[in-house]
């Protein structure tokens, strides 16, 4: 076995915790992360779970990175292997040099081990059984225990650990005596029996005043500051906490402070079918409201967003975003929704996506996408997935100005009625594509008009005439027009040299792709960078393509997606549009991005001097 | 132009309510449908029974599905929203625009297809949530606007016009509104307006599900021999169980049959509800009972119709969720955003 007396890794490495689902580890793994951040240490935590409750093997993946880099790495360099079903892969996947934590209260014989890396053995369950009775507690505080004794061996400050203990169980007090009691156990047994590793995590301040949060989480608080009032849905991984979220949002900020009545209203539909339906039903009188579900759930709820396109009708789905097709990977990352989402519906549609990168766009953009939707009058996507949604990022924290007001769109009142302004509809009055619209009950003779999916005149009366049908079609891709200078705009990220080389992603991609162009950059590889964060694509993104010989598109689904959304609505040579592409389920790593960019960069140089 | 517009003719000698408003302000475009539809009298009830409650028609919000029947809020409410939404959708669009505001009256409007078929579970939920809304199946027993197909309506042993027996199971929807808890569910028939125009008002003003099956003859592919929806097997098969009146505060008691025994029920609005059995036995207020005595008499091959059940004190979904007495759609920055300040403290707590 390796020698332990290394350089030490100070703030740069991957810890990975493998455990069985249900076993209670995910408070203690998070307490591990969440005790490095109160450091000062940035971290970049990922779930890796099965779609199950209990028994299968779960991951969860913590990288330290005093850089800031948020995406993953990639390799694992600690790896707490508490669950032997997975030993073998897990024992696998650490880096040459590497070590491996493991529980050694039943002998191992030395060739389940490597001898490439440090092996690390405490007898965590015969630690516990000395000290516990029941089978629950012995399996619980196994967790603290081990979080101890890995805070001793990585340099963690246990006050960090307390403190967090004492946060999450304020006012139990014999809880929090219980878990220090572990805690200090796990750290003890280190203390006498081992020494420190070459892994360690030192004080620094480089977390700042950002905030750890979920993508889903903050997307359900930017709906509520979005004035959204109605929630249907049914649930799906990985968008059940979004709804939930919001649930207890709207709890917490959205009562009565003297009624105690609600100022929102959440329906648990029977089906997708349904949620889309009572969204479609409350947009179109006057209420803001969302869904939010996955790629099934969008499938079903595709005859509906047809209807709000046609009809324009205002709504909001969340899409978080899980690997497909059908069933698919439930409960790993993809950005495979996009082409589905973009044109969902029979017939000619498109709809408008939001495409945020991390929890605080989340925010930013779910509380947007409501007055995109009120002013467009149409579907409004906003584009999660997985990895961002089920996740704790680091963010910047949660911004508001006070002064915004909740931009409802084209409305006309009562008043401007009375008044004897004319109304129709689907007319185009201001030559954006977007007419004017009248909420339900407005005036006893004025205002009224019947919705329908059917094809109309601008007078919102029936007709299948060609050239009413026409006109009303052009006039929907005006509307789609005017979108483009409303949605999120693109950002570029210019390299350091003047180059011919370019490169476009999108939403969870960021992180990693940040890390991989600081990394090809040492590599003497520069290429210029766009962030799509909106559909319709902003005319930034086809200028950019045009000013680059070459670009790669990195995303995270099979068919190259947002490539094939590029070429169909800018028209774009696909030669010049070079996909790269991450679609096993797993969050993309920095290490691929720059791996696949600089193979495909020195093949172009061969073709280039070959010809 | 394939739009009709009704011309607006001024008739002085036409009577007003007192809004101000003659039968003609409910009315809406010239209906398309077959002449000699059902669907066509049952509309003219429902302008006939919003005319006498005397409600403002933009008060009203319509809402359909896809079908002949569907078609018809056009045909009637012309001063009211509408919305013809999808193929058996129109309860999740109705929730949810009740959600929006919970001060408009809704009216649901819908076909056996639609409702039966494709729609069942859409049925099933609102019913069983209590959407506040009056919702009407106009039931002919076959899809229409596909050109006559069976639909989940038909009974078991009915005939379709080109002579194919149904040999699947009816589904009874009064009975399953009354399974699933709707809290007004009545039956009736588009042939008899002096029953359907009372129930119609009714379940207007009622408060929570209200549900009513309206037999509606197909005169195109469901009015023939063998078939047990056309004109004369209802009519031949129908046994009222009660005939019913609907006295607001300020519309005044109408009777035109013979005095019974008659049972009053006050509703949440104040409405009285004025019931003269016909059926000595029959009891409205029982849920047990009546899907008893529908099951017993449907077996004889009989259609009874009438207010089959309806509970007064009944609530809705907005009671059962708690929300503010202000439609939401009107609640403003003040009421929804919760300001910067109190993101503040969240991102204290997220650290
Ligand atoms: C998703 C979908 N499937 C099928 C249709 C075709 N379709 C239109 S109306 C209808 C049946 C309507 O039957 P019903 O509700 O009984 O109405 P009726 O015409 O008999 O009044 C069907 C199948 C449709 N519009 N949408
Ligand atoms: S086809 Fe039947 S349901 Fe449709 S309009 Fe004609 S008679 Fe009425
Ligand atoms: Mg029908």
């Amino acid at each position: 076995m390796a020698e332990r007396a290394k350089q030490p890794r100070v703030n740069d490495f991957v810890v990975k915790f493998a455990n069985v689902n249900g076993s209670g580890s995910a408070s203690a793994n998070g307490m591990f992360a969440r005790a490095i951040i109160r450091m000062g240490v940035p971290v970049a935590a990922r779930n890796i779970f099965p779609s199950n409750i209990q028994g299968l093997p779960t991951w969860y993946e913590v990288r330290i990175t005093e850089a800031g880099h948020l995406g993953r790495r990639g390799g694992v360099d600690l790896m707490v292997a508490m669950n032997p079903q997975t030993w073998d892969r897990d024992l696998a996947e650490i880096e040459t040099g590497g070590v491996l934590f493991y529980d050694s209260t039943k002998p191992m014989p030395p060739t389940r081990f490597r001898d490439d890396i440090t092996v690390v053995g405490v007898p965590l369950t015969a630690l516990c059984n000395a000290r516990y009775e029941l089978p629950r507690e012995r399996q619980l505080f196994k967790n603290i225990v081990y979080v101890g004794a890995l805070a001793a061996l990585l340099g963690i400050e246990t006050s960090a650990v307390q403190e967090l203990i004492s946060e999450d169980f304020a006012g139990r007090q014999r809880l929090i005596d219980a878990n220090f009691e572990a805690l200090q156990m796990g750290y003890d047994y280190v203390g006498q029996n081992l020494k420190p590793l070459a892994l360690q995590v030192r004080r620094a301040d480089k977390v700042g005043d950002r905030i750890y949060v979920e993508g889903n989480a903050a997307a359900a608080l930017g709906a509520v500051y979005g004035g959204a009032t109605v929630c249907a849905w049914y649930p799906i991984t990985p968008s059940t906490s979004l709804a939930e979220a919001f649930t207890g949002y709207c709890q917490d900020l959205r009562t009565d402070p003297e009624t105690g009545q609600a100022r929102y209203a959440i329906l648990q539909a029977e089906d997708e079918i349904a949620s889309i339906g009572v969204v479609v039903g409350a947009g179109w009188n006057g209420a803001r409201a969302f869904t939010a579900t996955s790629g099934p759930g969008v499938s079903l709820m595709t005859e509906f967003i047809g209807l709000s396109y046609f009809a324009e009708i205002p709504a909001v789905i969340f899409d978080v975003q899980r690997g497909g097709p059908s069933t698919g990977m439930p409960t790993r990352t993809q950005q495979a929704d996009l082409i589905g989402a973009a044109y969902a519906g029979h017939g000619d549609t498109k709809h408008p996506m939001l495409l945020p990168a991390d929890p605080g766009e989340c925010f930013e953009m779910g509380a947007l996408a409501f007055d995109l939707a009120d002013r467009l009058q149409t579907t409004i996507f906003v584009m999660l997935d997985l990895d961002i949604g089920m996740n704790e990022w680091l963010t910047a924290p949660f911004q508001w100005d006070d002064a915004r007001t909740l931009d409802r769109g084209k409305v006309m009142t009562h008043d401007e009625l009375e008044a004897g302004r004319d109304f129709g509809r689907y007319l185009d009055v201001d030559g954006d594509g977007i007419p004017y619209r009248t909420y339900p009950g407005v005036h006893p003779t004025r205002g009224a008009y019947f919705t329908r999916g059917t094809s109309r005149n601008p007078y919102a009366r029936y007709s299948e005439e060609g050239s009413v049908y026409v006109d009303n079609m052009q006039r929907l891709l005006r509307k789609f027009e005017t979108a483009k200078a409303i949605v999120p705009a693109p950002v570029v990220r210019k390299a350091k040299r003047k180059t011919t080389d370019g490169v476009i992603y999108f939403g969870s991609t960021t992180g990693a792709m940040h890390e991989a162009l600081e990394a090809l950059e040492g590599q003497g590889r520069h290429l210029d960078a766009l962030r799509v964060r909106g559909f319709p694509f902003a005319d930034e993104v086809l200028e950019f393509i045009a000013a680059h010989a070459r670009v790669f598109v990195v995303e995270q689904n099979r068919d190259a997606q947002l490539r094939t959304l590029i070429m169909n609505e800018g028209g774009v040579d696909p030669a010049k549009l070079v996909p790269v592409l991450h679609y096993d389920g797993t969050p993309i790593t920095a290490r691929f991005i720059s791996g696949q960019i600089a193979q495909l960069m020195a093949i172009g140089s061969v073709i280039e001097a070959a010809e | 132009m394939t739009y009709i517009t009704k011309p607006q003719l001024h008739h002085p000698g036409l009577a007003k309510n007192a809004l101000g408003f003659t039968r003609r302000d409910y009315e809406g475009s010239v209906s398309t449908l077959c002449a000699g539809c059902g669907h066509d009298s049952i509309s003219a009830s429902i302008i006939q029974a919003v005319y006498e409650l005397e409600l403002p028609p933009h008060r009203i919000a319509k809402l359909s599905g896809i079908g002949c029947s569907s078609k018809t809020p056009d045909y009637f409410l012309g001063n009211s929203h509408g919305f013809n939404t999808v193929h058996g959708r129109m309860p999740s669009v109705l929730t949810g625009a009740n959600l929006a505001n919970k001060d408009l009256i809704y009216l649901g409007v819908s076909g056996d297809g639609d409702s039966a078929s494709i729609g069942l579970g859409q049925f099933a939920h609102a019913m069983r949530r209590g959407v506040n809304m009056l919702y009407i199946v106009e039931n002919n027993g076959v899809y229409g606007l596909t050109k006559g197909q069976f639909s989940a309506t038909s009974d078991k042993g009915s005939k379709s016009k080109r002579g194919v027996v149904n040999h699947d199971a009816g589904i009874d929807l009064v009975g399953m509104a009354l399974q699933l808890g709707a809290t007004f569910v009545g039956r009736s028939f588009s042939g008899d307006k002096d029953q359907l125009t009372p129930l119609i008002k009714a379940g207007l003003m009622h408060k929570g599900a209200a549900f009513i099956d309206c037999i509606s003859p197909c005169v195109q592919f469901n009015n023939h021999v063998g078939s047990t929806k056309s004109f004369d097997y209802v009519r031949e098969h129908n046994e009222a169980v009660n005939r019913l009146d609907v006295i607001t505060p300020r519309a005044p008691i109408r009777v035109d049959y013979a005095p019974g025994e008659s049972v009053r029920v006050q509703q949440h609005d104040g409405s009285i509800l004025s019931l003269h059995k016909l059926a000595e036995l029959y009891n409205p207020n029982n849920r047990a009972q009546a899907l008893g005595y529908l099951q017993a008499r449907q077996a004889r091959g009989q259609v009874v119709t009438g207010l089959l059940y309806v509970d007064p004190n009944a609530g809705d979904l907005h009671e059962a969720m708690g929300t503010v007495d202000t439609p939401l759609n009107e609640l403003g920055e003040a009421e929804l955003v919760p300001g910067a300040a109190a993101l503040a403290k969240i991102n204290a707590g997220l650290r």
